[in-house]
């Protein structure tokens, strides 16, 4: 059986010449340009801006994992967000209370930039850790009763971190965001939005890479019929273990470099209902069967919202990706790429090119 | 009896206070065809559903293979080569029909077989399973466009793809017209003859006639009967549990 485990990621043949090799070049190389452009127009409010963008294309991304391969919906993304943003605080808080013993020192010592990517890679373990635990208690649950679950994870974590003095509690906790970067032009904003870039990058890899898998047919298998999946012999537990894992995973290192972001990080702002409410919509809005669909969800609501925060109003934002969830939900109940995606099949069928 | 494949003894499921299958006991040889018969309500889905791993047995034992069936979830039991078509068809909705047979291809059959299979070999069982059941034209269609029938099919294709040494069929036949009924009679017949053994569940007395080798008749989750068909239906218990006194 082990044997089998092993071969998980096995791309697939039909219809898939690009292999996972392939498109995680092709994609670094549409990420370069991205960035080459944003550089070359040199604004600094872009980079502000396309980093909220580029943030939510990562978490978007990793809710549809659970969510939209699996057919759980997780309400708790803010949750684990946060989860990645507070272990930045915490080992940064640690680096300045205990400055003086050999710890404090020692993470003092380590560059920003540095500590930026290590403080996603620990997130990334915690949140993933987290994820693991929490689909171990929660995954016995179905449908609304597993949402209702991760729901009550967020208000219990956020109570934990209010509560927290450690951290700041309730009155939130400052990171020093320094002004420079020595290798990029843009400083320390163009370096975040840089790390983000690539966290989507390997966040849409990932993503693409369990789609086309044996993995990834499990977890439709699961979405579409949890008992047959079962009876076919998709160990169903695992799996969903496999997938809140990675899921909360890459949640978590989206949140981490966000204290460096934001400068000062309150429990309201880490766990905002922003982060839960846009984690959902963007799939929904994109297409959950695939790891294009976020994506495309995310840059068109993330990029709205940016434009409608500086144009219309702050607060409106969410009121529009509310309204926009209404209108998907009603016209387009598969998204955006789903609309497509079934617009060709019902063609090729009543067409009956293919000798049906 | 150590040569049997399932031996099912003293099986007893209850739900609250409602005693669904009560001390149930029997046993099936490799290469058999059983027919399990009883009117509505009488068990026969839950006993399924209890040798299949989807509900667990309150009392009494299954024990498939030489293998303890007890505690395995369902995945584990398919593993050892127990498959199950449903009552009502479930097939993964957002796949085409050839992707529906490519989970339990890549997830049973290749424990089963200790290996993957290649994408190639995968297209190619695949094809073969779907020419076995006459669904090769419906190849890329999506199950909601499928008909009854040709669901029942793809449920059984999907059953067969994992390679099991056992088939339950619980009610495959059910809603279909004659000719149907004679069709999806003639492919558990053909698979039977590949040395599948296979329990059918149905209402439909012709079809259960004419496929058993040995009849199992289920009232109100008790046993009442279980020898060769012809003297089974004549069988004063199972008249009367049928057609009243």
């Amino acid at each position: 059986m082990t044997s089998v485990a092993k071969a998980s990621i096995e791309p697939r043949a039909k219809g898939d010449p690009v292999g996972n090799g392939v498109f995680a070049a092709l994609t670094l190389a549409v990420a370069v340009l991205f960035y080459a452009v944003i550089a070359v127009i040199g604004s600094e409010y872009l980079y502000f801006a396309g980093y909220v963008v580029l943030q939510f294309v990562v978490l978007a991304t990793a809710w549809n994992i659970l969510g939209g391969y699996c057919g759980y919906v997780n309400f708790g993304s803010a949750a684990f967000f946060a989860m990645g943003a507070y272990t930045t605080i915490c080992i940064t808080t640690i680096a300045s209370e205990y400055a003086k013993s050999a710890v404090g020192a020692a993470i003092g010592a380590v560059p920003p930039g540095v500590l930026v990517v290590l403080m996603v890679v620990l997130a990334g373990i915690i949140s993933g850790l987290v994820g693991l635990g929490m689909g171990y208690l929660t995954l016995r649950l179905r449908g609304v009763f597993f949402s209702i679950a991760t729901l009550a994870l967020s208000v219990v974590l956020q109570t934990l971190v209010v509560n927290w003095d450690f951290v700041g509690g309730s009155r939130g906790a400052y990171v020093i965001r320094p002004n420079e970067f020595p290798l990029l032009p843009g400083g320390f904003i163009a370096y975040l939005f840089v790390l983000m870039l690539l966290l989507v990058v390997v966040a849409l890899c990932v993503s693409r890479g369990i789609e086309r898998s044996r993995l990834g047919f499990g977890f439709a298998a699961i979405r579409d019929d949890e008992m047959a999946a079962e009876a076919a012999g998709v160990p169903t537990l695992r799996l969903k273990l496999i997938a809140t894992t990675i899921s909360g995973a890459l949640m978590g290192m989206a949140g981490a470099p966000f204290p460096y972001y934001i400068g000062y990080l309150q429990p309201q702002s880490a766990f905002g209902l922003e982060y839960a409410v846009n984690a959902i919509a963007m799939p929904m809005v994109g297409g959950t069967q695939s790891w294009i669909g976020p994506l495309v969800g995310a840059v068109l609501l993330g990029s709205f919202q940016q434009w409608a925060t500086v144009t219309i109003s702050s607060v409106l934002n969410l009121l529009i990706v509310g309204l926009l969830l209404i209108f998907f939900v009603i016209v387009a109940p598969n998204g955006i790429t789903g609309f497509f995606r079934d617009l060709i099949y019902r063609r090729r069928r009543s067409g009956g090119g293919s000798g049906s | 009896m150590s040569q049997a494949l399932l031996h099912v003894s003293g099986v007893t499921k209850r739900f609250g206070g409602f005693t669904a299958l009560n001390d149930v006991s029997l046993q099936l040889a490799p290469g058999e065809r059983l027919g399990l018969i009883g009117p509505n309500g009488s068990g026969k889905s839950t006993l399924v559903n209890c040798l299949s791993g989807t509900l667990v047995n309150d009392a009494g034992s299954v024990e498939f293979d030489g293998h303890k069936l007890d505690g395995l979830p369902p995945h584990k039991r398919a593993y050892l080569g127990l498959a199950r078509s449903f009552q009502l068809p479930r097939p993964f909705g957002s796949m085409s029909v050839r992707d529906n047979m490519r989970i339990p291809l890549m997830y049973t059959a290749a424990v089963r077989a200790g290996h993957q299979r290649s994408e190639k070999e995968i297209r190619e069982r695949t094809d073969e399973l779907l020419r076995m059941v006459s669904l090769s034209d419906k190849a890329d269609a999506r199950p909601v466009d499928l008909t009854q029938v040709d669901m029942r099919k793809l449920e059984l294709a999907r059953a067969m793809a994992a390679e099991p040494k056992l088939l339950i069929a619980d009610e495959a036949m059910a809603g279909l017209s004659n000719a149907e009924v004679d069709d999806i009679l003639k492919l558990l017949m053909t698979l039977n003859s590949k040395g599948i053994s296979i329990i059918m569940i149905e209402h439909i007395m012709k079809a259960v006639m004419a496929f058993s080798q040995r009849l199992v008749v289920l009232v109100s989750g008790t046993k009442i009967a279980d020898g060769v068909p012809a003297e089974v239906i004549r069988n004063d218990d199972v008249v009367r549990a049928y057609l009243g006194q």
